[in-house]
């Protein structure tokens, strides 16, 4: 924080995108963009899921039936894997590598289809910015509705998980807030990337980046498989992480290594907000 | 409505060049999922996987790679279908309403129903014969009978995407696909003897699975591959395959007519 940061705190609180030289903080949350009244906004959004619920339940389904068929189908062609504590069987080791992948498909599908269409077509942002809520208070609201919908399919498939047996550790408690991170990484990068997008074509690119993530981050098969310098390669991408932290606390593998995978989705929180609210201020206001 | 006044065949051509125009110019919006997801899922299932899997019984002595190929080129082709006969068709009834700038013209509901199934019939084929290129790249594909795969995927596809085209005619929200996309597509992908043979699943799933078009897909293309395709097993395929195409090109035409005609 610099001396910036005290003029321009009694500077009148304008609506202004651009204002070279503040504090971090205030160019990402300028007064006149926050009105504390984000709730709304999540009320609105479970206003509309009432009347279109049937997507919704559905949502829960599709990493339900990945797993019957990974786990009891090609569970059978392979009876043990590497697992974080030597081998273990191939349900448990993919489980929840499903558990981290429909966390970031959930989030990103929301906090990119589902915003763009809103803020471009249905115009519904235009509508809110009519009412005292500024972006900061959209962004706020989505994200939340976001981690409440993420939460319930995660809530939903720890459960399945634990009825079949796949959890072998008190650790997995720690499973849904993990999830919940996660979700939340995704979905403010997820954000931020909407705010750039022109038009459906570039949903082609988040196709891009979200198939391989969830096709190569060791989901169906252990880090081993691949050559040496593609592991380094793997190891940099964010739905590793996410599966090795499910792993190690559904498997109760858990070292001080779990914190690193923690830092990395702090950062993606950090990044995505600080990005997706500057976009949207600068996209709605102006 | 103004009488008929063009040949069956001239006006799904017509329709099929109206579909060529857009394409050509749009392609590369396409090209990621109709064609990079097919084979990054048979690099990340088939290679990746498949390392995991001991080669024996369960994928008839091949290896997975080999036993995967030919049904993730049905799967593909059912998915392809799957996008091409929902949102596609709703959106040129309601958002875009090219049908009814096309039926303004001479040519009839019924013909816009045959040239919008015989354009996805041509995605179909030309998505699966080039990841049946990409396939033999990668290794996959041992056999040149494994060509005939292409015609049984798209058959396959088509069968699928006629009744689905059908009820997207009947739609007036899009709310429904994405649960078509869950219950009936997924399903048919995982559970249909694509990645592991049907015989692993308990007994009861085994006639949901003859009723889907995918199952009957796969075994006719891993059937050509393999070369161990019976004459009569073959034939009841095609004739299942064919007559819910028929089956969905009559409902097509009735609620093409119902919604297009003035």
């Amino acid at each position: 924080m610099t001396d910036e940061t005290s003029t321009d705190l009694s500077a009148p609180a304008r609506p202004v995108a651009r204002r070279t030289g503040a504090a971090l903080l205030l160019r990402v949350v300028p007064p006149g963009l926050y009105a504390g009244r984000a709730h709304v906004l999540v009320e609105r959004s479970y206003l509309v899921s009432t009347r279109g619920w049937m997507s919704v339940i559905s949502g829960f389904f599709e990493p339900l039936f990945f797993l019957f068929s990974l786990g009891y189908g090609l569970g059978q062609l392979v009876t043990t894997v590497d697992g974080p504590g030597g081998p273990m069987p191939y349900a448990a080791f993919v489980a929840p590598a499903l558990l981290a992948a429909s966390a970031m498909n959930g989030a990103v599908f929301e906090a990119t289809f589902n915003l763009f269409f809103k803020f471009k077509y249905a115009k519904t942002y235009d509508a809110v910015l009519a009412t005292p809520l500024g972006p900061v208070d959209i962004a706020l609201g989505e994200a939340t509705w976001c981690l409440i919908r993420g939460g319930l399919y995660s809530a939903g498939f720890i459960a399945v998980m634990l009825g079949f047996g796949l959890i072998g550790s008190p650790w997995a408690l720690l499973a849904l807030p993990a999830c919940l991170l996660v979700a939340l990484a995704f979905a403010a990068v997820g954000m931020a990337a909407a705010t750039f997008m022109r038009s459906w074509h570039d949903f082609d690119l988040v196709q891009l980046a979200v198939m391989p993530l969830f096709l190569f981050s060791t989901t169906f098969y252990p880090l081993s498989v691949y050559p040496g310098w593609l592991q380094t390669v793997v190891q940099w991408t964010p739905l590793y992480h996410a599966i090795e932290l499910m792993r190690a606390l559904t498997t109760g593998y858990v070292g001080w290594g779990a914190l690193t995978h923690v830092a990395y989705f702090a950062v993606m929180v950090v990044v995505g907000v600080v990005v997706a609210s500057r976009r949207l201020g600068k996209l709605l206001l102006t | 409505m103004s009488a008929q006044t063009l040949g069956p065949w001239r006006a799904a051509l017509i329709a099929v060049e109206h579909h060529w125009t857009w394409y050509r110019r749009n392609w590369r919006a396409t090209v990621i999922s109709n064609f990079l997801q097919p084979v990054l899922f048979l690099l990340a299932m088939g290679v990746g996987f498949g390392s995991q899997v001991r080669q024996g019984e369960a994928t008839g002595g091949h290896p997975y790679l080999v036993f995967l190929a030919p049904a993730l080129l049905v799967i593909t082709a059912a998915q392809n279908a799957m996008f091409e006969s929902t949102w596609a068709v709703f959106s040129s009834f309601k958002w875009q309403r090219t049908y009814l700038a096309v039926v303004s013209t001479p040519i009839t509901p019924a013909q816009v129903l045959h040239g919008q199934l015989l354009w996805i019939a041509l995605r179909l084929a030309s998505g699966t014969a080039a990841f049946l290129g990409i396939a033999y790249a990668l290794g996959a594909i041992t056999s040149p009978s494994a060509v005939l795969a292409v015609p049984f995927a798209t058959l396959a596809g088509m069968a699928f995407s006629a009744p689905v085209v059908a009820y997207a005619a009947t739609r007036e929200k899009p709310d429904s696909f994405n649960a078509i996309f869950r219950f009936l597509v997924m399903p048919m992908t995982l559970f249909t003897g694509g990645f592991f043979p049907l015989s692993q699943l308990p007994g009861w799933v085994h006639p949901l699975a003859w009723l889907t078009p995918v199952w009957h897909g796969i075994e006719l293309a891993r059937g050509a591959t393999f070369g161990t395709l019976r004459l009569l097993p073959a034939l009841g395929h095609v004739a299942y395959l064919s007559a819910l195409v028929a089956l969905g090109v009559a409902l097509g035409r009735r609620y093409f007519r119902r919604r297009l005609a003035v």
